[in-house]
């Protein structure tokens, strides 16, 4: 196993708002190695982005506050450092790559001076240098011309362009770990797989860390290796990626699994929605955040304590009430799966 | 007519390149006749009032130096203009002192035989200074005080937009003279008050640009890259906000030079015998009702073209730069 990069043991962020305290992200913990991608999924206000955000301390404070938990980079505990030292670890050691490329670049700078500020920030480099650099960077992102493209600005690129020029921001001072977060939804299809390859490139380059945030199981199948599954602030599966889609464990990652189309069927197979809606965050119940939606709840159990993990495969572990052969016989009904052991 | 809409249509269709915003805005105020008028006055204001500030800085910085201006080569005496402002003569024209405008006298001259062309092209200098300087006051408080404001809000906010209030609350002529007792007289002084008093307005201006630019993503990119705040203020967010800023700096220069007028209407600010539009126009109302019209009318005239023109295309560029009067 490669060199352990990040340790994030039991991290909780809350919101503290007038209306009450939001747990967004509430006992998280996951690790991430050297060359090693971790993908997190869930849906909307599931706590993926507060959980990422919490990484930097980026959250903003107030509201936010992280209340528990360490986030150890390479051993030391950000939650520690002072403002200065965290400031020195954004972007140089852990960088990010936000949603929307379309809003995510300064409008008012050319590209190649974002870049070239990002590596004038970190590093010891003449306006010159960095600027070099710069357009180096975007060529290297696959970013045609890049040395007349360094002196565009951002509104003469196109959304893909823009995101490779995030990229190229991102990777500009040669972080150990990238956090990306959502880098695909705002792109077409045909785009997004360009970027994720973009992405995967610039790992293997590097040799740095990547947690892929998103919604998008596709994505997630095609360059995570391990895959942590939330629900209302709280991890509910965690696994390698065969595990999370051959061997899934919980109610809600079937419920995404199932929403998921496929195009590997011969039989017409309706998508399988989650009924209801996302729990609010404000009002959640002492136990488990998907019971209410689950369908194979048990009363007296789910909503009131949230179960202790039980490991069901090599480094899979599940968090729910269900027992684990009721889970099975529970999950071999399900059409997707049936469809499956046909 | 039709082939027009055709070419216009062909135009828009083989438009690939996005415009940038300054391309943008300026091709929306050249549709805006107003605006252009206000532009060539601006312009022709801002080339009278700096030679005359040139000229002024050539000439001496001791008025007793020579007898006077007139007998020293034209580009040491102090201003440009046909004759000197402050030098009387009783006998400029056939009627005495007093006369109206004629080819020796393309304004007419004063009750002490001044050239009225040349005092008014010399005040011009004197609003154009009002002009930058107070503006220029106004911009380095408003523009440091507002985003700080903006960007931690909370108890900073609350400290700076109270303080705001106290400004847009007070009388402003008393507070001008206030600061005038603390800041001494001179007429710099004056422009120094109209700096000091008008900041509040555009703190507040930025600060509600920068409460919308703060949470835009780019802000927390620029973050999660490890800038300072102090960075992400002045570096990140204030280019972003300065579209209103520079209508606003339009609007308040031409505010600032008819507040300066009435300053000298009043009796503070320009000493006699130096003109400014303000001093001439108190200097000369009594003559007007005596039939002798021009001495009021021109520094008038100058003072509301000008000013017309500072807020004509004030308001043509907000409403090139409005987003949500695009066509």
């Amino acid at each position: 196993m490669d060199e352990l990069l990040l340790d994030v043991q039991d991290l909780s962020t809350h919101f503290m708002t007038h209306a009450g305290v939001v747990k967004a992200v509430n006992g998280v913990s996951f690790t991430l190695h050297r060359n090693e991608t971790v993908g997190i999924v869930g849906e909307s206000g599931s706590g993926k982005t507060v959980a990422a955000l919490s990484l930097l301390r980026l959250v903003p404070d107030p509201p936010g506050k992280i209340v528990e938990g360490k986030i150890l980079l390479k051993g030391r505990d950000l939650r520690e450092v002072s403002n200065e030292e965290i400031r020195a670890v954004r972007g140089n050691d852990i960088a990010m790559i936000f949603q929307d490329p379309m809003t995510s670049l300064n409008p008012v700078f050319k590209v190649g001076m974002q870049i070239a500020e990002a590596i004038m920030l970190h590093q010891d480099k003449s306006r010159r240098d960095a600027w070099r650099i710069a357009a180096e960077l975007l060529a290297k992102v696959g970013i045609p011309d890049a040395e007349s493209r360094v002196n565009q600005y951002p509104f003469e690129f196109s959304g893909g362009m823009r995101q490779r020029a995030m990229i190229a921001m991102a990777i500009s001072c040669n972080p150990d770990i990238l956090i990306a977060d959502e880098p695909t939804t705002a792109l077409d299809v045909t785009i997004q797989a360009q970027i994720i390859d973009v992405v995967r490139e610039m790992q293997a380059q590097y040799n740095s860390g990547v947690i892929l945030i998103t919604h998008d199981l596709g994505v997630v199948a095609e360059i995570a290796d391990k895959v942590m599954v939330m629900y209302g602030g709280r991890t509910v599966e965690y696994g390698p990626i065969d595990e999370i889609f051959y061997n899934p464990h919980h109610p809600y990652t079937w419920g995404l699994l199932g929403s998921l189309p496929r195009l590997d069927l011969v039989e017409k197979e309706r998508l399988t929605p989650i009924k209801g809606q996302p729990p609010d965050l404000l009002m959640l119940p002492p136990g488990c955040p998907f019971s209410g939606r689950c369908g194979y709840e048990r009363p007296d159990e789910c909503p009131l304590t949230m179960p202790d993990t039980e490991i069901v495969g090599p480094e899979h572990g599940v968090r729910c009430w269900i027992p684990n052969d009721e889970r099975v016989s529970a999950r071999s009904a399900l059409p997707r799966f049936v469809a499956r052991s046909k | 007519m039709t082939e027009e809409v055709v070419a216009t249509a062909g135009e828009g269709a083989m438009e690939v390149k996005p415009l940038s915003p300054w391309a943008d805005t300026w091709r929306r105020l050249k549709k805006n006749k107003l605006a252009l008028i206000g532009l060539v006055i601006i312009v022709i204001f801002l080339l009278v009032g700096g030679v005359q500030e040139i000229a002024n800085l050539l000439g001496p910085q001791n008025a007793s130096e020579t007898a006077t201006a007139a007998q020293r080569p034209w580009w040491q005496r102090g201003y440009l203009a046909p004759y000197d402002p402050n030098g009387g003569d009783f006998h400029a024209g056939p009627a005495g002192p007093i006369n109206p405008p004629s080819m020796k006298h393309l304004l007419g001259t004063d009750y002490l035989g001044r050239d009225v062309l040349s005092r008014a092209l010399v005040a011009t200098r004197i609003s154009l200074l009002v002009g930058i300087i107070a503006v220029g006051i106004a911009l380095a408080i408003g523009l440091s005080l507002g985003p700080i404001s903006g960007y931690y809000g909370g108890a900073v906010d609350s400290v700076v937009m109270r303080m705001a209030d106290i400004f847009f609350a007070f009388p402003y002529i008393l507070f001008v003279l206030l600061i005038m007792t603390v800041l001494g007289p001179g007429f710099r002084n004056v422009f120094i008050a109209i700096g000091i008093l008008s900041w509040a307005g555009y703190a507040r201006l930025n600060r509600g640009s920068v409460l919308s630019v703060k949470q835009v993503e780019y802000i927390e990119a620029a973050r999660a890259q490890g800038a300072s705040d102090l960075r992400i203020i002045f570096r990140h967010v204030l280019p972003n906000t300065m579209a209103p800023i520079y209508v606003a700096i339009a609007m308040g220069i031409g505010g600032a030079i008819l507040t300066e007028s009435a300053l000298s209407y009043l009796g503070i600010g320009m000493r006699p015998p130096d003109a400014s539009w303000g001093s001439m126009i108190t200097d000369y109302q009594t003559y007007f009702f005596a039939g002798q019209w021009w001495m009021l009318t021109f520094p008038s005239v100058a003072l509301v073209v000008t000013v017309f023109g500072f807020i004509s295309f004030g308001n043509g560029l907000r409403d090139a730069t409005d987003p949500k009067l695009k066509e």
